[in-house]
């Protein structure tokens, strides 16, 4: 089975943290799994999530944050830098 | 720019007296010149005085595409020291073994003067360099400098993080491979994931060229790899006859001290029975001209160990006992492994859950079966004195082990 494009499950993954925001912090594997579980193991594999993280945060749409552990994030501003 | 006094600091002021160097004494040399540590200072004497920190540290900084490398730091006390609002700290991967120019020193100081507070710590204790305490606009700006100087980022946060080793072969006449070319090939070849954080938690690679484990790898990494041979160390019979001479008491200070109680002295000659040593490296530190390592050298790899962050502290545990690391690294069968374990690790591990602790949870054996190693007699701490474990090449066939 022909695996999807790679915008496709980044749009998909974006949705996921941007649809939770303030309710769920998502680390990669998590997307990873949940991307999975979406699409399928015959169409999205452990690169291709990789490759969908690394789009969506070096276009800025997400961000890696620290808290404790990383977790990938909606860009936002913190408040303890006000 | 000169910055005016503000703060008193009758208690730091203390931490300047004796003959030692003093942090105290560097924090005021910066902020005669610069904001930032002068606000550090009034902070820091606040904190000595209340008996309490005023700093909170994680959330969203970073560069555009990084996940690593910056660790947001705040006061709590914007409004009092508003040049220490902002005060991230940044970790450059510093070189393998620390090599610099003084140039190149320079180069990183004259960065840090013009974006942060001209503090830093050479070398934190992950290993990286540290720079202590800027703003978030000024990360970019830095980022950029460094870069173009040909440095870049190191890990933080749950990632691999910067790896680091001893100085090997560059300076060391016991280094049992080239920990410097494996640090520099791993800081490569794992480039993806000491950018952008994939894992439960953080991942240490420390490399030490022999036994006496400079940069403790044993006990801070979650990949130990550290140097060591598989044939008989060499010995010069003369020299250790001259030890004897000159007044080294070789039976009380090497043979009672000999972990595997390996090691005769008649007076004359050292015997070692090769097969049960430890490789512990005490009688080579005691009589380094007369003794010396094997010639078939490699590492042997461990996994595991972590200091007392979230759960208590851990040793690594034996998974190759000898491997040969030689050029070229990427055609080694121990990356395969690494893959194993990280992708075992990633689909069971708990949030912020060190491999250690994972391997702990799911207990040894079952971790082997899963990244696919077989158990051997090394990867247990004392076997001889372990009854739990069985050898059953002991027993004849047929003959029941008894229970």
């Amino acid at each position: 089975m022909a695996q999807i494009p790679v915008h496709e499950l980044a749009e998909a993954m974006y949705k996921m943290v941007k649809d939770t925001m303030g309710l769920k912090k998502w680390k990669a594997t998590d997307l990873q799994k949940a991307s999975i579980e979406m699409f399928g193991e015959g169409n999205v594999d452990k690169q291709l999530c990789k490759d969908a993280i690394k789009e969506l945060v070096n276009s800025g749409r997400l961000v890696y944050t620290y808290f404790g552990g990383s977790y990938i994030e909606v860009p936002h501003k913190e408040g303890a830098e006000n | 720019m000169a910055v005016d006094k503000k703060y008193d600091t009758p208690m730091l002021d203390e931490l300047e007296k004796g003959e030692w160097p003093s942090f105290v004494k560097e924090i005021k040399a910066a902020a005669e010149w610069n904001a930032m540590s002068n606000d550090l200072l009034g902070l820091l004497e606040q904190s000595y005085s209340e008996k309490m920190g005023h700093w909170k540290h994680g959330g969203i900084v970073g560069v555009m595409g990084y996940g690593g490398g910056i660790i947001g730091r705040y006061t709590d006390l914007p409004e009092k020291y508003p040049n220490i609002s902002h005060f991230h700290t940044l970790r450059i991967n510093m070189p393998s073994g620390w090599f610099y120019t003084s140039e190149a020193l320079r180069t990183l100081c004259d960065i840090w003067d013009a974006h942060g507070s001209g503090l830093t710590n050479m070398h934190g204790s992950t290993g990286d360099i540290i720079f202590l305490g800027t703003r978030t606009e000024e990360l970019e700006p830095v980022f950029n400098k460094l870069t173009a100087a040909g440095f870049d980022l190191g890990g933080s946060g749950s990632d691999v993080r910067t790896p680091s080793c001893c100085c090997g072969k560059a300076r060391c006449e016991w280094a049992c491979y080239d920990t410097m070319a494996l640090t520099h090939f791993i800081t490569n070849k794992f480039q993806d994931e000491l950018h952008r954080p994939a894992f439960p938690y953080k991942m240490k690679f420390k490399m030490s060229g022999c036994p006496n484990d400079c940069v403790a790898s044993v006990a801070r990494s979650d990949i130990s790899i550290i140097g060591t041979w598989r044939d008989e160390i060499q010995v010069d019979m003369q020299k250790v006859r001259e030890y004897a001479k000159n007044g080294t008491d070789i039976v009380k200070e090497i043979v009672m001290m000999c972990p595997g109680k390996c090691i005769e002295w008649d007076g004359k000659d050292l015997n070692i029975d090769n097969s049960s040593c430890l490789h512990c490296m005490h009688c080579i530190n005691v009589m380094p001209k007369a003794l010396a390592p094997g010639k078939d050298r490699g590492a042997v790899v461990l996994v595991g160990s972590k200091a007392p962050i979230v759960e208590g502290a851990l040793l690594s545990s034996v998974m190759i006992p000898f491997m040969k690391i030689e050029e070229p690294f990427d055609e080694m069968e121990f990356w395969k492994l690494i893959e194993n374990m990280w992708d075992l690790w990633c689909e069971e591990g708990k949030n912020r859950e060190r491999i250690g602790e994972f391997i702990q949870r799911v207990g040894m054996g079952n971790f082997l079966d899963s990244v696919g190693l077989e158990p051997i007699a090394e990867m247990v701490a004392h076997p001889r004195e372990n009854p739990y474990v069985f050898y059953e090449e002991y027993f004849e066939e047929g003959e029941e082990v008894e229970k």
